[in-house]
Order: structure tokens, then C-alpha cells, then sequence
């Protein structure tokens, strides 16, 4: 391994402009003669819009225009779509109803864009939009999937008249049934997935810029996929041709799957940067971003495990009522569906599966894919469930999850998934042997001695990554393939620009990739820039999301690599006289085998350009490939997070002590870089298992809107993590990658919450388990201590 | 509007503000350093966080107005004739930042820390002082090796200048 090549831990190139303050965020940018957007939101949750008067707004300083959803039907900009068609169980389509991307007519959440004022100034657009008269008459606020299930309740979609999406299912219901039925042991559990606000730290933003001369938009906008932005935009928004639309996303801070989607405020932006002749920018404030962003989660599930008299499983039951919130958003339909159920399988050998999901429109936010998107949900079902099983069985966790872990690969599970390598044992050993869980015993007696209460918990996860087979996915209702292209562009002096469809928004790609292409050019790192995140730059792309980049954009690029390498050896066949079957490429050299002929990929590079030593009609001059990877297969990273924590029941507050995570992630590029996304992964799972929740009162306000409110885990909240690794390559892909970016959101949930019903020494315990629910929870029985 | 002058950076630097103009909107906007970092409207994230005079200050909760005369120390004013501060430089050395959005403010944040607490810190001290700031990447597990390293670097190198 070199120092900068495949496996090693090196620096990031980009720090330097983030650490110098010189990142390009869209909020950073100006363009000249820009106005900014304010927009008027519902302060209802549901609610007629009968009439939006703009005229005093109008007559405020600097204010340019106002618009409304009378404004863009007359336009006949098309509404927000949702890309993945789930049909119920019956056959039937789902119900979606219509998404404007300002009102028509209705309000469905607080927060919902009724209209948009422009004015020169931001502090005068504010102004402007206090001044908008919007009538309202209130309908019947349906926060919450009970509320908007009830006999009778309000439509808030005419499509979907009991606010029942779908009804999906997937799995065999009768085999399940007759697993159940001849099961030795049920364990049944009701789960609590609490929806969670992502917070990406950069706010949402958009500028749109419309050039009158040439008839083309140009949209900044804080984006996982700037291709698939455009796409939309394009082809179901109609606000311009591809060729007309320029989506660029340049530094972005942080997604975690909440800047996949395609919202209101960036179509409205791009849309009125022609309206208004200026370029139009807007950035949310952290409260609207509380307010609009897509929410993730969201789950109440009930799940059954049945057992055989030897505590193996039987089968696996769960019925889930997933919240979509007020609108479809671009992928939320596919994440409570097909990136959800099809995990339920966890580790595990499980005969039968069967899963119902129903999903669910309300008052609130629009719902979709967060860190994770579906998994994390999955695993927390499982986790929980195999856990209690364990319990109920008086078996240790670890043993019972040994003796029904899959151990034969490939592994074709009862929903769809078929694992192709992994080594579960392995990983459990491994990360038990870190923690040191044989002294355990000791440390909870030392806890108890300071009447402390202390908890280990376990959670083995697994996740389906590198998304995703494009055919596969079609299959399942998915509107776009989901390959990934690249570009590798030699230049003649032997530097090398590679563009990606892949998007880095705290990735790192820019180091990982340029150590893949300096790694198989065998040139140096600093002459390698990755390009990405400009749809004029690279031609096409599906972004980054699910952790698709290494396993899905890395693979597309050693395909163009590969091919670089074959033009090459064509060019050196002429430069070293030799025939194209005897050039060897190995370190950067092209050598002509069994002698000392070689020439330097530079070299190379620079006579593919000047051309001047082959015949232009037998090769073609020039150095630049390109390629499009669709995988074969998802992969499986898995692993096994364990938790240790501590909790004073006299307070309820809950510290965790030691955290242990052996993550296979196939081969991996940079470690420093993996184990950083494993780290921030693991912050949001605790996050989410002790202190985050998005809230919405009876009226359907949000009462978590702001940082006072929804609790962000901060430092002094984690501990520092120990991070292990393992590693069986994922066989479907060049480099053997997995993908590491969710694992930790995935895992960490249920060795949380595992950890802290193992102090307590009861299940009855919700997410967040804030100091104020573990503190009940310790009243409600007596406590392992006082039993004692 | 009333004009504004003030130090940012050791320079000189004036333009208009309104009353109701921010700190961090006229280092942003008038001045064009957009390196200070807007990540909330309720002082919980320290994205925006600047020195004052040599305090740390979150510039999202202060007038500009209010800083009239005061030397104001940003994100890109730490690197000096080409070279990183050190607490920068520990940043990329220890994988402390990813998105790179609350960046600014936590490098801002960590050198505070060490002018207050001194260049021996320990865990729990860096844990306990970074509760004013927020990152949503990293977990915060390489900020805070970031910021101990980053401060005996501090120490290493007043230890050097003071001995030339
Ligand atoms: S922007 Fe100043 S604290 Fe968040
Ligand atoms: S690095 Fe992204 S928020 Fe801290």
C-alpha cells in the first residue's frame, strides 16, 4: 500500500478551503443584481385558503413581486412528484395526491408555502411578507396517523379519503401464519420509531438565475444530486429543458438524505429568477428548515418473533403504520416500503417473513429518507425483537443471536435480499473481545456500589447498500435506474480530472476517489481533482445517497480507469514498437513485458495528445473515458455495535460509558475517512435513542422548531467510540466495497435502548429516552438495584 | 444608515448597517467573509462564532452596530503569511471536520478554549466547553482529538516563540 493509495488514511485534500473558511456554500454565494425570497407559510395545519391578498405587500419598499399557486398553475409548473410508485396489496396505485409547489387552495401542515414574496433586500422581503393578507378557514388538524386514521376523519388529500396511502405487504403471509401457528414461543413487541428532524448544520438555500440572452436557468441549490434536481425540474416540473438547465451544488453541509429531495423553495426560486428578471435567492432559517425539510421515521409498528422449542426462528411478523407526512416527497414512499421491509431479516436465518406497511398522510411535514431511510427502522424492530426474545428465553443475547445468525453465503433471505458475504460471527467475537464484556459483571457491580444502574446492549445490523441495481429497483416501482457515471479526463501533461455523478457533502470523495485513481495510475495524489456537483461539467448522475458512492461511484470509476488504462497500452504499443499484447501496466509504467522498454503514464498521456506516433484513423488521438456502473447486486455491510451505559435513577439521566462498533464494510479506502462516518453515525443513532424527537401538538404546531426545543446531541453528550473493523469483500463490485455512511444511524438505536431496558431490567422504554421517560421508567418497577 | 468601521482581520474596514444588522450578516454580506457560518436563529450552534476583542462571541446574536472600534478576529484572519494556525491545522490532521460547516466555529470556539483553559486539555474539559457548539458529522469524536492536539500545538509553538 502506498501513502496515498487504497487502504490509507489520508488527510483530506478539500480541508484547506474549510478550514481557511473558504468552502463555497450557496449561502456564500451572490450573484449580481440578486433579490432574495421570503416565503408566506401556513401558521395552520390544515386549512381552505380562500384568498391571499398581496396588495399592501406590493406597496412595501423593494418589494418586487409577490407570488401565489394561482401564479404557478398559470404558468403550469407542475407540482413536486414522488419517484418510487408503491401499489397496496390489492393492486391498486397509491393514492397520492398533488404536491404545488405553492398552496392551491389548501394548507396541509404549518409551514406549508402559500406564496413567496421577492424583494431586494432579504430584511425587506421579511417586511413583505408580514404584509401578506391570506384568509384561512381552518379545517381539522390531523397531526398524527391515529388522528388521520379515525372513522371519519378529515380527507387531506381528495385521492386518499381515510389518508391511507397505501396498503403494502410484502412476504409470505400464509407461510408466516404457519410458523407462527406451530411456534413454541412468541415474543410480541409495539415499537415507537420517533420522527426526527435530519439538521443538516448547513440550512437549506437556492438561488435562481435566469439568462435572458440564451434562454437558460442556472439553479445553486444545496443538493445531494444536482443531476436528479435537474431531471425533475425538467421533465416533471417543466421549468426548462435539460439543455436550458444548469443545477450546480456546490459545497454542501452535511444531507444525511434531506437534500436528496426536491423541495418547493429551490422550484420557486429558478421559476421567479425569469419572472422577476433577477436572480432570486433564498436560504432558510433554521426554523424553517425545522418547518419544511423533510422529517424522517416516523414509525409505529407492532412485531412478533416465533420461536421453535430450541430458541431457533420460526418467523417474523410485523405490521407497521409509517407517517408520510402531509405530502409525498420525492423517495417517501419507498422508504417505509422497499428500504424498510426488506432488512427485517436482520442477521438472521429466518423461514418466513411477513410485513404490512400502511402508509400514512398528516397534518405535518412531508416524510422521507433520513441517514439510513428504512433501515435504521428495520434494525430497530429486529434488534429490539431478538433482544427481548433472548430475554424472555432467559438466553444470553449474544448466544441466541449466534445460534440463528446466517453463516452460509450467498444467503437468499424470505424478503427479497440476497446477502452475498458476510461473517457474523466473526464480527460479534470481535467487537465482544474489544469491549471487554467479560468484565462487565465487574463494572455493573461497581455502578451499583455508586447506585448507579448499568446497562450493556447489543445491536448486530445489517444494511443494504450500494443502491441499487437499476433493473432490480424498476421492478420494485422505482422511477430512475440508480448506476453511477464518471469521466476520467487525462490531460497531456498526465494530470487527471475525474467527474463524477457522485456528490460529496462531508464525504471526502475528494480525497477516497483521487486515492482509487492515483492508486491505479500509480501517479501522484496532487494530480488528481475530482469534479463534481455541476450539471454542466459532468453529463449525468444519481448523486449520493444510501451509501452508494464507494460501492456504486468508485465502481464507475475504476470501469473508466480501466478503460484509460486499455487506451493507454494502445498508445504504448506504438510509442515502445511493441505489439498491444505484450504492454504491461503496472506502478504508472507501460512496459513492454519481459524487457526494460517502458514509457510513464505521463509520457503516455502527453503522445495520446500530440498524436504524432500512430495513425490517427487506426486510434484515436486523446485520453478521456468515460463509463456508467449499474451493480449487480446491493451489498451488506453489517455489524455490531455495543453499548454500555450508566444510569442515575435518581435523576434519570443516562450516560453512556463505552462504546465498541466492528463494522464490515468490505475493503475500505481511507480509515480515518470510514471511521468518521461510522463516529457521526453513531452520534445521530444515540441522538435519536436519547434526545431527539420532532413534536407536533394537537393543533398541529410544531412545538420542536428551533435548538431550544429538539435536543441535538452535543459533545459532552458521547463518549469517544472504539471502532473495529472486519472485512469479507463485497463480491458484486471491483474494489470489494460496502459502504459505510448509515451504519452507525443504523446500529446505534437498539444498543442504545437495549443497554438502558438491560439497567432497568424491564422493556418499557421509548425513544428518546430522555432523562425525564428513563426516570419514570426506573419508578415504574423495582429497579435490578432495589431488587437486589 | 450609519456607517460602521471596526478591525477585522488587523484591518481597517468600514460600511453601512442598519440597526437591526447582525454582526455575523455584516461580516457576511458587507465585508464578504463567508467563512463565519449561519446554522440557527437561537445562539445554540456557534457556526457564527468570531473572537471580539479576543472573546469568543457568537456574531449571530450581536449587533453590529455594537461592535464600532472593536478588533474582530475571523476564521480566515487565523492563517498568517501562508501558514495555518495551528488549531487549523490539527483540524485536517485529525479528521475534525467533514461537511466542514460548523468548521469555522468550532476552530474558532477550540482557540478560545486554549486562551482560557490553558494547552493541556483534557477530554472531558473539551467536551464540557464545546457545548456551544454543534456538528452534525462527525460525532464529535475528532473534533475533540482536533482540539487536544491542537492546543498542545498552541502550547509547543508559544513555548518556541517566546524562546526566539
Ligand atoms: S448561528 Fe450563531 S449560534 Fe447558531
Ligand atoms: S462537519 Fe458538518 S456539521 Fe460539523
Amino acid at each position: 500500500m502506498s501513502a496515498t493509495g487504497i487502504g490509507a488514511r489520508v488527510v483530506r485534500k478539500e480541508d484547506h478551503r474549510f478550514i481557511t473558511g473558504k468552502g463555497r456554500y450557496v449561502d456564500d454565494i451572490n450573484r449580481p443584481g440578486q433579490s432574495h425570497a421570503y416565503f408566506v407559510r401556513s401558521p395552520h395545519a390544515h386549512a381552505t385558503i380562500k384568498s391571499v391578498d398581496a396588495s399592501e405587500a406590493l406597496k412595501k419598499p423593494g418589494v418586487l413581486a409577490v407570488f401565489t399557486g394561482a401564479d404557478i398553475a398559470a404558468d403550469k409548473i407542475g407540482g413536486l412528484i414522488c419517484g418510487w410508485m408503491i401499489h397496496s396489496k390489492d393492486g391498486s396505485p397509491m393514492k397520492a395526491g398533488a404536491h404545488p409547489a405553492l398552496a392551491q387552495g389548501k394548507a396541509r401542515y404549518v409551514g406549508d408555502h402559500v406564496a413567496v414574496v421577492i424583494a431586494e433586500t432579504l430584511a425587506q422581503a421579511r417586511d413583505g411578507a408580514e404584509a401578506v393578507v391570506v384568509d384561512y378557514e381552518e379545517l381539522p388538524p390531523l397531526p398524527d396517523m391515529t388522528l388521520a386514521t379515525a372513522k371519519g376523519a378529515a380527507a387531506i388529500h381528495a385521492e386518499a379519503p381515510d389518508n391511507i396511502v397505501y396498503n403494502w405487504h410484502l412476504g409470505d403471509k400464509a407461510a408466516t401464519d404457519a410458523a407462527f401457528a406451530k411456534a413454541k414461543h412468541v415474543t410480541k413487541l409495539d415499537i415507537v420509531n420517533n420522527r426526527l428532524v435530519p439538521n443538516a448544520m448547513e440550512p437549506r438555500a437556492a438561488i435562481g438565475e435566469y439568462d435572458d440572452g440564451d434562454g437558460v436557468f442556472t439553479l445553486y441549490t444545496t443538493s445531494q444530486n444536482p443531476h436528479v434536481a435537474r431531471l425533475v425540474l425538467s421533465a416533471f416540473i417543466g421549468i426548462a429543458p435539460e439543455n436550458k438547465l444548469r443545477v450546480i451544488a456546490p459545497d454542501v453541509g452535511g444531507g444525511f438524505g434531506s437534500k436528496i429531495f426536491i423541495y418547493a423553495e429551490e422550484t420557486i426560486c429558478v421559476w421567479a429568477a425569469k419572472k422577476v428578471g433577477r436572480p432570486v435567492k433564498w436560504t432558510a432559517d433554521r426554523t424553517e428548515e425545522f418547518l419544511a425539510v423533510a422529517h424522517g421515521r416516523d414509525h409505529l409498528t407492532h412485531a412478533e418473533l416465533a420461536l421453535d422449542g430450541d430458541n431457533r426462528i420460526l418467523g417474523m411478523r410485523v405490521s407497521t403504520k409509517a407517517n408520510l407526512g402531509a405530502y409525498l416527497s420525492t423517495f417517501a414512499s419507498s422508504v417505509p416500503t422497499y428500504l424498510y421491509a426488506p432488512l427485517l431479516s436482520g442477521q438472521y436465518n429466518i423461514p418466513s417473513i411477513y410485513c404490512e406497511v400502511d402508509g400514512v398522510y398528516t397534518t405535518t411535514a412531508p416524510v422521507d429518507a433520513y441517514r439510513g431511510a428504512g433501515r435504521p427502522e428495520a434494525t430497530y424492530v429486529v434488534e429490539r425483537l431478538i433482544e427481548v426474545a433472548a430475554r424472555e428465553r432467559r438466553m444470553d443475547p449474544t448466544a441466541f443471536r449466534e445460534m440463528n445468525f446466517v453463516r452460509q453465503f450467498p444467503h437468499q433471505t424470505p424478503v427479497i435480499m440476497m446477502y452475498d458475504a458476510g461473517n457474523y460471527p466473526l464480527a460479534l467475537k470481535t467487537a465482544m473481545d474489544m469491549h471487554d464484556v467479560k468484565t462487565f459483571a465487574q463494572r455493573r457491580s461497581e455502578s451499583e456500589r455508586r447506585g448507579k444502574l448499568r446497562g450493556l446492549g447489543y445491536s448486530a445490523y445489517i444494511e443494504a447498500c450500494g443502491i441499487a441495481p437499476s433493473a432490480a429497483v424498476g421492478s420494485l416501482g422505482a422511477g430512475v435506474g440508480l448506476w453511477e457515471s464518471a469521466e476520467v479526463r487525462v490531460n497531456p501533461i498526465g494530470t487527471v480530472e475525474v467527474l463524477t455523478g457522485s456528490h460529496a457533502h462531508g464525504q471526502g470523495h475528494e480525497t477516497t476517489f483521487a486515492q482509487v485513481v492515483a492508486d491505479r495510475l500509480g501517479i501522484p495524489i496532487e494530480n488528481v481533482s475530482i469534479v463534481h456537483g455541476d450539471t454542466d461539467k459532468v453529463q449525468m448522475g444519481m448523486g449520493t445517497y444510501g451509501s452508494r458512492s464507494g460501492a456504486v461511484g468508485i465502481s464507475a470509476i475504476v470501469k473508466a480507469l480501466d478503460k484509460v488504462v486499455a487506451k493507454g497500452k494502445k498508445v504504448a504499443s506504438h510509442v515502445l514498437e511493441a505489439s498491444e499484447g505484450d504492454i504491461e501496466f503496472k506502478d504508472g509504467q507501460f512496459q513492454v513485458k519481459g524487457t526494460d522498454k517502458k514509457a510513464g503514464f505521463g509520457d503516455i498521456a502527453l503522445q495520446a495528445y500530440i498524436a504524432h506516433k500512430f495513425n490517427g484513423q487506426e486510434l484515436e488521438p486523446g485520453l478521456k473515458e468515460g463509463a456508467f456502473y449499474d451493480p449487480t447486486n446491493f451489498t451488506f455491510p453489517a455489524g455490531v455495535h455495543i453499548c454500555e451505559l450508566e444510569i442515575d435513577p435518581s435523576t434519570g439521566a443516562t450516560e453512556i460509558k463505552k462504546w465498541t462498533a466492528v463494522d464490515d464494510f468490505g475493503n475500505v479506502i481511507n480509515p480515518m475517512i470510514v471511521e468518521g462516518q461510522v463516529h457521526g453515525g453513531i452520534a445521530q443513532g444515540v441522538g435519536q435513542a436519547l434526545a431527539e424527537q420532532a413534536v407536533y401538538d394537537k393543533s398541529g404546531q410544531l412545538l420542536t422548531a428551533s435548538y431550544m426545543d429538539y435536543c441535538m446531541p452535543r459533545a459532552d453528550d458521547l463518549p469517544s467510540f472504539e471502532i473495529g473493523m472486519i472485512t469479507t469483500p463485497a463480491p458484486s463490485n471491483p474494489l470489494g466495497l460496502k459502504g459505510c455512511g448509515e451504519a452507525g444511524a443504523i446500529a446505534a438505536p437498539p444498543a442504545v435502548i437495549n443497554a438502558i431496558t438491560d439497567a432497568l431490567g424491564h422493556e418499557d422504554i421509548a425513544m428518546p429516552a430522555t432523562p425525564q421517560a428513563v426516570w419514570r421508567a426506573c419508578q415504574k418497577r423495582p429497579s435490578r438495584l432495589a431488587a437486589e | 444608515m450609519p456607517t460602521l468601521s471596526m478591525t477585522v482581520n488587523g484591518k481597517p474596514v468600514s460600511g453601512e448597517a442598519e440597526g437591526r444588522t447582525l454582526l455575523v450578516q455584516f461580516l457576511r454580506e458587507t465585508l464578504r467573509l463567508t467563512g463565519t457560518h449561519v446554522g440557527c436563529d437561537t445562539s445554540q450552534c456557534g457556526a457564527c462564532l468570531v473572537h471580539i476583542d479576543g472573546k469568543a462571541v457568537k456574531s449571530c446574536t450581536t449587533l453590529a452596530l455594537a461592535c464600532a472600534g472593536a478588533s474582530i478576529t475571523t476564521i480566515e484572519g487565523l492563517a498568517r503569511d501562508g501558514k495555518l494556525h495551528p488549531m487549523q491545522e490539527a483540524f485536517r490532521e485529525n479528521h475534525g471536520l467533514q461537511c466542514g460547516f460548523c468548521t469555522p466555529g468550532m476552530i474558532m470556539s477550540a482557540i478560545d478554549m486554549v486562551n482560557r483553559k490553558g494547552t493541556d486539555l483534557d477530554e472531558q474539559t473539551i467536551r464540557h466547553e464545546l457545548e456551544g457548539n454543534i456538528c452534525r458529522c462527525t460525532g464529535y469524536h475528532n473534533i475533540v482529538k482536533s482540539i487536544a492536539a491542537g492546543a498542545a500545538a498552541m502550547g509547543k509553538e508559544g513555548l518556541r516563540q517566546a524562546a526566539e
